[in-house]
C-alpha cells in the first residue's frame, strides 16, 4: 500500500512538474476556452446569458477544452517509454490511472480557475452563482478526469488518437454533461442562484464518478497488456 | 534439498516459445536454459526476433505459445512477481525528455520503492560511474544520444535487479562510455544477463552461452559461447552463411 502511494505520488509529481515546465496542455486548454467564450459573445450577440443557455455555453466550452488535455495525457508515456517503465516496476498498474486522472483533474481545475471568471465577466451580471457552481465543477471534473484518463490510455497507441478520443469520449460523457448542465442551469438563473433539483443532479454526478471509477479500476490493468 | 542445491532452478527456462505479431511470426520453436549468474549472448540478423525475445523475458510481451519461466516465475501468469527484479535496457532509454537525468532516476527509484536517502546515494554513485554527474541536472531532451544511453544504463541497474536484459547496450556509446558501462552491466557485475548484440566479437568473450537466431525467429544454434567460433559469430550477426 505504501509502495502504491509512493508510486502514485511520483507519477503525479512527475506529470505536474512536466506540465509546469512546458505548459503544453494547460496553455492550449485555457486559450481554447477563452477564445470560444469570445466567439460565443459575438456570435450570440448577447452581453448576458442565464439558465440553460449559460449552462450550455459553459459546459460545451469546458468539455471541448478538456479534450485537448485528454489527448495529451498519455503521450509522454507512449513516446518516452513510460508505459514500459511502469510495467516493469513492482507496483499496481491502477496507480498509473489514478495518478493520470488526478493530474487531469488538476488541469481541469486550473482551466476553470482561468475560464470561469472570464465566463462570468463576459456573460454573468454577478458572481453569486460561482460558489454553488464550484461544487458542480468539482464533481463533473472528477467524472471527466476518470473517463478521460481511461479513454486516453486506450487511444494513445492509435495513430488516429486525436480523432479517436473525441469519438469515444463524447458519447460516454453525455450523461455527465446532462447532469452538469442540469445542476448548473438553476444556479445560473438571471435572478440569482436557485436550487431546483440541484441535489438530484449532484447525486447523478456522484454516481457517474463512482461508476467510471469502478470501471477504470476493473479494466485498466488489461489495457496495459500488449 | 541437497539435490535442489546441486541443481538450482535455472534463471531462465524456455520451451517451444512462439511469438506472433498478427500474421507475422517473430519467434518460433525457441528453447533454452540459463543458470543463475550466467550470461547469454543472442545473435542474429535484423528481424530475427532478438528484441522480441527480450521483451517476452521482461514480461512486456506475452508469448503466443510455449513455456517461459524467468527467475522462477511462469510467464505470463506470474508476471507480477517478476516486476522489479529485472533491469531492462531496450532501444528506448525509458527516460522523460522534460525531466533532468537525476529527476528521471529519482522517479524510477520511487517506482521501485527505494527510500529517498538510499536512492540519492545510489543515483550519485551511478551517475559518477557513467561520468554523468556534471550533466545530471540537464533535461534529457538536451542531451546527446550517448549521454541518454549512459542514463538509461543507470536506470536499468538502479534497483539492483537480479536479471539484466540488454538490447544493444553499447549503441550510441563512445569508447569511454562503453568501458564505463561495462562496470555496471558487464559480465563482472555478477548478474544473470541476456545480451542482444551485433558486436559478437566484443560480447562473446564475456558470455557463457550463445543463442543464434535466424530470419523469422528460428533458433539456429544454442550452446556454450566458446563453441561458437568468430567466423560463425560474425555470420550469425549479419545473417550471412558461415
Amino acid at each position: 500500500m505504501t509502495r502504491s502511494r509512493d508510486a502514485f505520488a511520483a507519477i503525479l509529481a512527475k506529470d505536474l512538474r512536466t506540465e509546469l515546465r512546458t505548459l503544453r496542455s494547460l496553455s492550449a486548454m485555457a486559450l481554447f476556452a477563452i477564445t470560444t467564450f469570445v466567439i460565443f459573445r459575438f456570435s450570440l450577440d448577447r452581453t448576458s446569458l442565464s439558465g440553460s443557455l449559460a449552462a450550455g455555453v459553459l459546459w460545451a466550452t469546458l468539455l471541448f477544452a478538456a479534450i485537448l488535455g485528454v489527448n495529451r495525457l498519455f503521450v509522454a508515456e507512449r513516446d518516452e517509454g513510460g508505459f514500459d517503465a511502469i510495467r516493469l516496476a513492482p507496483i499496481d498498474r491502477t496507480v498509473l490511472l489514478a495518478a493520470k486522472a488526478v493530474a487531469l483533474g488538476v488541469y481541469l481545475l486550473v482551466l476553470e480557475a482561468i475560464a470561469v471568471p472570464v465566463f462570468a465577466l463576459f456573460f454573468l451580471g454577478s458572481a453569486a452563482a460561482l460558489p454553488p457552481l464550484l461544487l458542480v465543477l468539482v464533481l463533473a471534473d472528477l467524472g471527466l478526469a476518470l473517463t478521460g484518463a481511461l479513454i486516453s490510455s486506450m487511444a494513445v497507441n492509435s495513430r488516429a488518437r486525436d480523432l479517436l478520443v473525441p469519438l469515444v469520449l463524447l458519447p460516454l460523457v453525455v450523461p455527465l454533461m446532462i447532469a452538469a448542465t442540469g445542476a448548473s442551469e438553476p444556479v445560473l438563473e438571471a435572478g440569482g442562484p436557485a436550487f431546483d433539483r440541484f441535489g438530484t443532479w449532484l447525486a447523478v454526478l456522484g454516481l457517474y464518478d463512482l461508476v467510471f471509477g469502478l470501471i477504470g479500476y476493473a479494466v485498466f490493468d488489461f489495457l496495459l497488456e500488449d | 534439498m541437497d539435490e535442489q542445491r546441486a541443481n538450482p532452478a535455472p534463471a531462465i527456462a524456455i520451451a517451444g516459445l512462439r511469438r506472433d505479431y498478427g500474421e507475422r511470426t517473430a519467434l518460433e520453436g525457441l528453447g533454452l536454459e540459463l543458470a543463475a549468474g550466467e550470461s547469454l549472448v543472442v545473435l542474429g540478423p535484423n528481424g530475427s526476433g532478438k528484441s522480441t525475445l527480450l521483451r517476452v523475458l521482461a514480461s512486456l510481451l506475452r508469448p503466443t505459445s510455449g513455456a517461459v519461466r524467468v527467475l522462477g516465475c511462469q510467464l505470463p501468469a506470474d508476471a507480477w512477481r517478476l516486476r522489479g527484479r529485472i533491469g531492462y535496457l531496450g532501444h528506448d532509454p525509458l527516460l522523460y525528455r522534460d525531466l533532468s537525468g537525476r529527476e528521471n532516476l529519482r522517479f524510477q527509484a520511487r517506482l521501485h520503492g527505494l527510500g529517498a536517502t538510499e536512492a540519492d546515494q545510489r543515483i550519485s554513485s551511478l551517475l559518477a560511474a557513467v561520468g554523468m554527474e556534471r550533466r545530471a541536472a540537464d533535461r534529457v531532451g538536451s542531451l546527446s544520444a550517448g549521454m541518454c544511453q549512459r542514463l538509461a544504463i543507470c536506470r536499468c541497474v538502479l534497483h539492483e535487479p537480479e536479471l539484466l536484459l540488454l538490447d544493444e547496450p553499447d549503441s550510441n556509446l563512445d569508447l569511454e562510455g562503453r568501458e564505463l558501462a561495462r562496470t555496471l552491466i558487464g559480465p563482472a557485475a555478477g548478474r544473470t544477463r541476456v545480451l542482444v548484440t551485433h558486436d559478437a566479437e566484443r560480447a562473446l568473450p564475456g558470455a557463457d552461452r550463445a543463442l543464434v537466431l535466424g530470419h523469422g525467429g528460428h533458433p539456429l544454434s544454442e550452446g556454450p559461447a566458446g563453441e561458437l567460433g568468430p567466423e560463425r559469430a560474425r555470420a550469425a550477426s549479419t545473417g550471412a552463411p558461415a
